[in-house]
């Protein structure tokens, strides 16, 4: 009776990480197809990854959306872990409502902060593009740094640094040689997080992003509601390549912290 | 002779607070150089704060704490010759042994080369040869344990602290670890200011005993003057855990002093302080140190039941209840016992078991 | 004595730009939601009204809250019904499956979620992968269209927030005491028994933190309703960008999202009120 009980669970959970796999299977498979139409196998190409390449708007499009990963996530970075050491370290009365305030962005549904950046950069009279785009995009990487950072703090025994000023280190390089190297596999894993929901996201962005500028997921909408390129499906597959890249170094991490904390 | 010893380490009348609560209340220490103090009490009496503020991680609200004649008001914890080893050992999760040992030598400068050497010295000292590469999370609570020390005694520290080190140790591994740390304190000659709430621990290494209660200093001494010659009932109750035991002054000759209670007399040593007849004391005597009968042998005894009896460590324990509730542990070698619970039972003690205590400005 | 902490300096950048750049605009968009939109064309006049809280009241726009409330509902179910066994049994596998298991939700967690959308039309439109199998299997003699249903929307829906509850769901059976099931057995419970008494009681924090996770972003994913679900079904979400948009009916987007945030603010005190968790359980 066990043993039958064992083999549903396993069918259970083959089941439904098939049906997971299955679309992005499709949009791997298609890409290689030699038909401008995602319907029917006619033969295998390469031809859609040449003509992706030499597609500029689109290739701006993903260079504009790696910055943009890359620069909120800094920014969200030094933010977000200096919040999470500050509020570790200091008491005062505002601050369980700092945090409260400070997460409202993964909270509340994206396009309620789409909107509101909408309406709040109109007023500033800043110029919308890359400028307006990292700034909302930092907003809502903060959270998952701070958050997790602020996770890794808790773990950390205080006496730890102590024990470094007691071998005569100054409150600096305690922070430096001890504090600092502990909470950096939580900061990166944060900034992953962060970078992959700043990469993904559609709907804040296509709020803020301004005539000129384009995201890589904006490119997909668009395209999405309009008709595909099977371009598309090639850029797609690479971005999965790269995401399985991101996932193997991000698991890499978290074998590292684990090996530090226990 | 040693009296000659230089005075490494001072604390003159120590106070601190943590919001409310007065968690040291004017304590005085002087250590020499190279003894083996050992700070005893009661979780949550205040020594694991004494050992912070003299490696300087609090600051004292008043007093002041001299090092080599130095006052170190305001002097930081990095500035300080002193090293502590932390009651989980606060070892360096993400540094292996080797860079743990070096970490304050590496703060200091010191050349590779000498590094390296000292390292190696000082690990062999705690016999943990050929674990520069391990984790501290690799290695067990007794490795972990001598990593803690090597670290701190590789700055050659003028006095080493050490916050109840063996705690999280097994009983026969602290036993061992007991002896390794007093020959380590031997081998080196360093000054040990040690915390632990583990009166045979205390007895057992220290050159110098502080018992602590609620924020003062209570007692001062060789472990045989603290476990012979108790100053006050919580000395005597905390170190060997000593009965204590209430009467009037009744009968007092040359050195020899006779308490009277409700349930009997209690003879006791006199100990040169003036006695007024009527007034009451309190004596402490230890369990091993009585005996009981049915019928009374000497002059002096108290009656009371026996209550229970159990026995524990190659010792039988028997706990006997006066009159007033008060209750009388005896402990007896052995597991021949000829009395029953119930039984009503007669306790004596020869007069020089019998210890005054609580004293203090009656002299 | 008493050293003042300069670790204190270290919120100030979090602290500026929460009120800038959080606070600030949330309270801007409360302040436009009480607007009067100026007819003539873009923009609005700050005159003090209810008259875009009273807009919504009208039968069309209380229909759009139902339906997203509709679409959000099914979909957190759906997800809680797929994703609490998948976490569960996940949970209970060995420490080396579990970490593959691991591994392989988070790639399509982690992939873009329009490719995953894209990969679904391909499977779901009318000359797709699904019809073809189906034709070829003979089940079916002319292809169904299932592009552009409200079916396909809930699909897409479940299948972009399923990780939220698998994940929750898995860190609180895996922090799970076994041991309180064996006792209830030995207590004399079924299985059965044992499980709704103690196993699934105190998994609930998880399932409740996945729940809040399904729940508050679909009130807002418009854009897989317009991709999967064509014109037909309108969400809240998708209402306020067309008012912002096509509309430039800025006060009424305004008093839309509004009423949104409050709700979704309120089902996040409800879990907070129910499992007393300050943080959200599993996800950080």
């Amino acid at each position: 009776m066990k043993k039958k009980k064992i083999r549903f669970s396993s069918i259970y959970l083959v089941t439904v990480l098939l049906i997971t796999y299955l679309p992005i299977v499709m949009v791997v498979l298609f890409s290689f197809n030699d038909s401008k139409l995602p319907v029917a196998w006619k033969g295998f190409t390469l031809k859609w990854y040449e003509t992706l390449f030499r597609d500029a708007a689109l290739m701006e499009a993903l260079k504009n959306s790696i910055v943009l990963g890359f620069l909120s996530c800094m920014f969200a970075a030094v933010i977000g872990t200096l919040g999470a050491i500050g509020m570790a370290r200091v008491n005062y009365r505002s601050k369980g409502m700092m945090e409260y305030l400070s997460t409202i962005p993964i909270m509340v549904p994206e396009i309620i902060l789409g909107m509101v950046f909408l309406a709040f950069f109109s007023l500033l009279g800043l110029p919308f593009g890359m400028l307006t785009l990292v700034l909302a995009h930092t907003a809502f990487c903060i959270p998952y740094v701070f958050m997790m950072v602020k996770a890794r703090l808790v773990g950390i025994d205080r006496s730890l640094e102590e024990a470094a000023r007691d071998l005569g280190a100054t409150p600096a390089m305690a922070f430096r040689d001890i504090t600092l190297p502990l909470i950096m596999p939580a900061v990166a894993s944060g900034c992953l997080l962060a970078f992959a929901m700043s990469f993904d996201d559609v709907v804040i962005s296509i709020f803020v992003n301004g005539p000129r500028t384009s995201t890589l997921p904006i490119k997909v909408y668009t395209q999405l509601k309009t008709g595909v390129t099977p371009e598309i499906n090639a850029l797609c597959t690479m971005i999965l390549g790269a995401v399985v890249l991101i996932m193997l170094i991000y698991a890499f991490f978290q074998t590292w912290k684990k090996h530090q904390i226990s | 002779m040693e009296e000659k010893r230089p005075v490494v380490l001072e604390l003159k009348n120590i106070t601190k607070s943590f919001g409310e609560t007065e968690v040291l209340k004017g304590v005085s220490l002087t250590v020499r150089e190279g003894e083996f103090v050992t700070l005893l009490g009661a979780s949550g009496c205040g020594k694991t704060t004494t050992l912070r503020i003299i490696a300087g991680l609090e600051y004292p609200d008043s007093g002041e704490v001299l090092l080599e004649g130095k006052n170190m008001e305001n002097m930081a914890p990095e500035k300080r010759s002193v090293n502590t080893i932390f009651q989980n050992y606060a070892l360096f999760p993400h540094m292996n042994v080797y860079q743990n040992i070096a970490y304050g030598l590496k703060l200091k400068k010191v050349p590779k080369a000498e590094i390296r050497n000292r390292v190696e010295k000082v690990l062999s000292l705690v016999q943990l040869d050929g674990f520069e590469k391990r984790k501290p999370a690799e290695m067990s609570g007794g490795q972990r344990q001598r990593v803690a020390i090597a670290r701190a005694l590789i700055n050659n520290p003028k006095v080493l602290l050490l916050d109840e080190p063996l705690g999280a140790l097994d009983l026969q591994l602290r036993r061992q670890m007991q002896h390794e740390l007093k020959r380590l304190q031997k081998k080196l000659g360093i000054t040990f200011i040690y915390i632990t709430h583990d009166q045979e621990e205390a007895i057992n290494m220290s050159d110098l005993i502080v018992v602590m209660n609620q924020g003062k200093f209570e007692q001062m001494g060789t472990p045989s003057e603290i476990y012979d010659h108790p100053m006050t009932s919580y000395v005597a109750a905390f170190v060997g855990s000593a009965n204590i035991l209430k009467g009037f002054a009744q009968k007092s000759g040359e050195e020899i002093l006779i308490l009277k209670n409700q349930d009997g007399t209690l003879p006791c040593m006199r100990n040169g302080y003036p006695i007024r007849e009527g007034q009451e004391m309190t004596i402490a005597v230890r369990s091993e140190n009585i005996n009981v009968w049915r019928e009374p042998k000497t002059d002096h005894w108290i009656r009371g039941v026996i209550r229970e009896k159990s026995f524990a460590g190659g010792m039988l324990r028997i706990l006997v209840q006066l009159s007033d509730g008060t209750e009388v542990v005896i402990s007896r070698q052995g597991i021949n016992f000829h009395y029953e619970i119930g039984e009503h039972v007669c306790l004596e003690w020869n007069p020089e078991h019998g210890v005054l205590v609580d004293m203090e400005g009656q002299r | 004595m008493k050293k003042q902490n300069l670790w204190g300096f270290c919120v100030l950048p979090l602290y500026l730009f929460t009120l800038l750049f959080v606070l600030g605009p949330m309270v801007y968009m409360v302040a436009v939601s009480f607007a009067a939109n100026n007819s003539s064309g873009y923009g609005f006049e700050w005159l003090f009204t209810m008259d875009n809280y009273k807009k919504m009241t009208e039968p069309v726009y209380l229909k759009c809250f139902a339906q997203s409330f509709r679409l959000a509902f099914s979909t957190t179910a759906l997800a809680a019904l797929i994703g609490y066994p998948f976490g569960y049994f996940m949970a209970k596998l060995s420490e080396k499956r579990k970490k593959l298991m691991m591994f392989l939700i988070m790639v399509p967690f982690w992939t873009s979620s329009l490719i995953r959308l894209y990969g679904w039309i391909i499977i779901l439109q009318v000359k797709g992968v699904l019809n073809g199998f189906l034709k070829a299997v003979g089940l079916i003699d002319k292809p169904l269209k299932m592009l552009y249903t409200y079916p396909a929307v809930l699909v897409g829906m479940v299948y972009a927030l399923l990780p939220f509850m698998i994940l929750s769901v898995y860190s609180s059976v895996e922090k799970m005491d076994w041991s309180l099931t064996e006792a209830a057995r030995d207590l004399g419970a079924t299985p059965v028994q044992a499980f709704f008494t103690i196993t699934f009681k105190m998994t609930l924090p998880g399932l409740l933190t996945g729940v809040i996770l399904t729940f508050v972003p679909s009130m807002g994913l418009f854009f897989i309703a317009d991709i999967l679900g064509g014109n037909k079904i309108v969400l809240v979400g998708s209402l306020i960008q067309d008012q912002l948009t096509r509309g430039s009916n800025w006060p009424f987007a305004a008093a839309l999202a509004v009423i949104l945030t409050i709700m979704t603010s309120l089902m996040i005190f409800l879990y907070r009120k129910i499992t007393h968790a300050k943080n959200l359980e599993g996800m950080f």
